[in-house]
């Protein structure tokens, strides 16, 4: 083969690649849909009046020790998630910070947990299926006994939420499981998650996705202003309401659409961005990785075809040399 | 065969040279036991928003594709039939298996359960849509393809040993009759895990700076690199080889692989930039924030081989050819680095750098490499016989 022909093939055979991905990216999956019966949690960041009973709650349900600062054990000091912390409210604070729930000169708490997205990024990357979505509940949960700590899914998650314990040789990944682990399984036993029975504002509220999305989204069409009786625990059959007038909310529901949706939502008087939230559009970053996949790997077919012409050339270019000289 | 090739065995092995490699990998292997005894948090500056530091980004990203020359050559001598490159294979073969060897080890230093490790060959436990997973399994095989294809140097050097020559023979024998399929393996293993090396980026989604966020262009764009990277690894370590053991330069072949490289560098440009002028990015080639001054500083190591190789003066002359092949060798590394860490922003609250016993460590890998490189050559016949290089 002469070198026009060189050129010609790798040309020929680098279009074909990027036509094949091209058309693959056409027919890649959409987004998955949400579980059937998906539960999860809406967090009202308007609400949220920073006592991080949640966060304390959080560590006993999962036996975990609070984070200290120094030597000052008598409060959970986590800033921000970790190996030791699954669920932690933070504060994001402009100019003054004098106001709360103000976009100018005000500050906001948020709610950092797992997010436990309808088609979550780390499930999608994990080669070892340590990471699974259940196919019920939607609660993203994680298997330390299949886990390798290759550590895609931090790489994969939006949210950074799965956190590795490098401070331990034998460190694992730790998440929030929706308090439905094993050994923990509230959700399975007919309790909500322990963040949202601490509550004490109903903040945290637990529900089925559907029940939140429906409470999130009449919060948002009432007028500013206006009373409403916030429910607290469980959407579907609160322990309590409690009367507050309506804030000024943000027109969108975080978690209803964003890269196909989350179990988790939020509701926020101030951007979304500023609360720390990632810039994400509706499409899963997930659904375009595994499009490119199957593009290329589904059935091992396209490696198959390529290997078998690959053996005739090789085959075909290395009879003439007698004395073993392919190598 | 024997005719072919040559043992450099005058030359002695435990050179001062030689001994500071080992002496730096001996530093590292302190930092080494340190990371198996105490955890990854004593010697590495990863956290939650930066799980993968320069371990897993020189170590396997960019050290595979520093390791591709025996598949680029591969591609060259047995698809397209030009029996010319072959004295350069052995060289390029042996480079590639110390190259992958130490990405495989260098995986299973980072890899935070690595007693789990052997999940990843368990069907039951395996997620087909995972690029880890194909990258894991690609890569394991590929180190086993890449030992096949450099035996017969090692059968050689068997041959010659007291007592072993009827065994060398016969099993010189039998991998004969199969050879050619593990050649075919590897050219096609790693066109998977190399391209696969980009499509690890699509799920990192808006971590990745948009310079290097190309999705579906990902796969294409990582193996393209890798390819003109092994070219360009060949050319560099060629170069190398002939200035430190004083032997006769291989410009005329190199010559041939510098146009074969020109194409290449040609086509990665023109996929690359018709994305992103298509995909609406030109603002951000033009923010001049530290991505698009990476960009820029990539784009100007890639077209320097282009220019030079465009020249048939200069690509005729050596020390032409070195410099072109060392800026193609910067340029495909930083293309790694940038999108993967330089540039990579998981958001805000985290950021990284590399603490000293990290750095260290994978500096360590580079010397034990380079020690066993001059080792194996000074040992089992692997560069051409000075005659045939230059016939």
């Amino acid at each position: 083969m002469d070198r026009r022909n060189f050129f010609k093939t790798s040309l020929g055979a680098t279009v074909a690649s990027a036509a094949a991905l091209a058309a693959g990216g056409v027919q890649a999956r959409p987004n998955l849909d949400p579980a059937p019966e998906a539960v999860g949690m809406l967090y009202d960041a308007t609400l949220c009046v920073g006592c991080k009973a949640c966060v304390s709650k959080c560590k006993e349900v999962n036996g975990m020790p609070p984070v200290p600062m120094g030597q000052d054990t008598h409060a959970d000091f986590a800033l921000d998630l970790s190996a030791k912390t699954r669920n932690v409210i933070k504060i994001h604070t402009e100019g003054k910070g004098a106001v709360k729930d103000a976009a100018a000169d005000g500050f906001a708490f948020e709610k950092r947990s797992c997010m436990h997205c309808v088609d979550p990024g780390c499930v999608s990357v994990c080669p070892v299926s340590a990471l699974t979505r259940h196919p019920m509940t939607g609660i993203v949960s994680y298997n330390k006994d299949a886990c390798i700590g290759c550590r895609t899914c931090m790489t994969g998650c939006p949210y950074n939420v799965p956190q590795y314990d490098y401070d331990n040789p034998f460190g694992q990944i730790v998440k929030c499981e929706m308090c439905n682990q094993k050994g923990v399984e509230r959700i399975d036993k007919g309790l909500m998650t322990g963040c949202a029975e601490a509550c004490p504002t109903g903040a945290t509220l637990f529900g089925s996705r559907g029940a939140l999305l429906a409470e999130a989204k009449r919060r948002l069409a009432l007028k500013p202003g206006e009373t409403y009786a916030y429910p607290r625990g469980d959407v579907r059959k609160p322990d309590s309401f409690h009367e507050k007038a309506v804030p000024g909310y943000q027109k969108t529901v975080w978690g209803e659409k964003e890269a196909g949706g989350t179990n988790v939502m939020h509701l926020s008087a101030i951007p979304y961005d500023k609360l720390g939230m990632p810039p994400l559009g509706e499409r899963s970053y997930a659904s375009i990785s595994e499009g490119v996949q199957s593009t290329l790997y589904s059935y091992l077919a396209l490696p198959v075809v390529a290997l078998g012409g690959l053996t005739w050339l090789v085959k075909r270019n290395t009879s003439g040399e007698k004395e073993g000289g392919a190598e | 065969m024997s005719h072919h090739y040559e043992a450099l065995d005058r030359r002695p092995v435990l050179t001062p040279f030689f001994l500071l490699m080992v002496a730096i990998a001996a530093i590292g292997t302190i930092f080494l036991i340190t990371r198996f005894v105490a955890g990854m948090g004593a010697v590495a500056n990863l956290n939650g928003g930066y799980p993968w530091g320069v371990w897993v980004i020189y170590d396997i990203v960019v050290g595979t594709a520093l390791a591709c020359g025996g598949y680029a050559l591969a591609v060259t001598v047995y698809v397209f039939n030009k029996g010319r490159y072959h004295p350069l294979i052995r060289p390029a073969l042996l480079t590639s298996l110390l190259g992958y060897g130490f990405a495989g080890f260098g995986a299973f230093v980072d890899m935070g359960r690595y007693w789990n490790g052997y999940n990843i060959f368990l069907p039951w436990h395996m997620n087909t849509h995972a690029v880890m997973l194909e990258v894991g399994l690609c890569v394991a095989a590929y180190i086993l393809v890449l030992f096949i294809e450099f035996s017969p140097t090692l059968l050689e050097w068997l041959r010659k040993q007291t007592g072993w020559q009827v065994r060398a023979e016969a099993w010189r024998k039998l991998l004969d009759k199969g050879l050619f399929f593990f050649i075919a393996l590897g050219i096609l293993l790693p066109t998977m895990h190399q391209s696969s090396l980009g499509s690890f980026l699509i799920a990192m989604g808006y971590k990745v700076h948009p310079l290097w966020q190309t999705l579906h262009l990902q796969p294409l764009l990582a193996v393209l690199s890798a390819f003109t990277m092994g070219f360009a690894i060949v050319i560099f370590e060629g170069s190398l080889v002939t200035t430190g053991f004083k032997r006769h330069p291989e410009t005329h072949l190199f010559t041939g692989l510098g146009r074969i490289m020109m194409g290449l560098i040609a086509a990665f440009l023109a996929f690359r930039f018709g994305y992103l002028i298509l995909m609406g990015k030109v603002g951000a080639m033009f923010a001049f924030d530290l991505g698009s001054v990476m960009f820029w500083i990539e784009t100007a190591l890639f077209a320097y081989p282009l220019y030079v190789l465009a020249s048939p003066v200069m690509r005729e002359n050596g020390k032409h050819l070195l410099y072109a092949a060392v800026s193609m060798i910067l340029a495909g590394s930083l293309y790694r680095f940038d999108g993967a860490l330089i540039t990579y922003n998981p958001g805000p609250g985290y950021s990284y750098f590399p603490a000293l016993p990290e750095l260290i460590m994978t500096v360590a890998t580079i010397a034990t490499e380079i020690a066993l490189y001059l080792f194996i050559v000074k040992t089992f016949p692997v560069l051409p016989r000075e005659a045939h290089a230059t016939a």
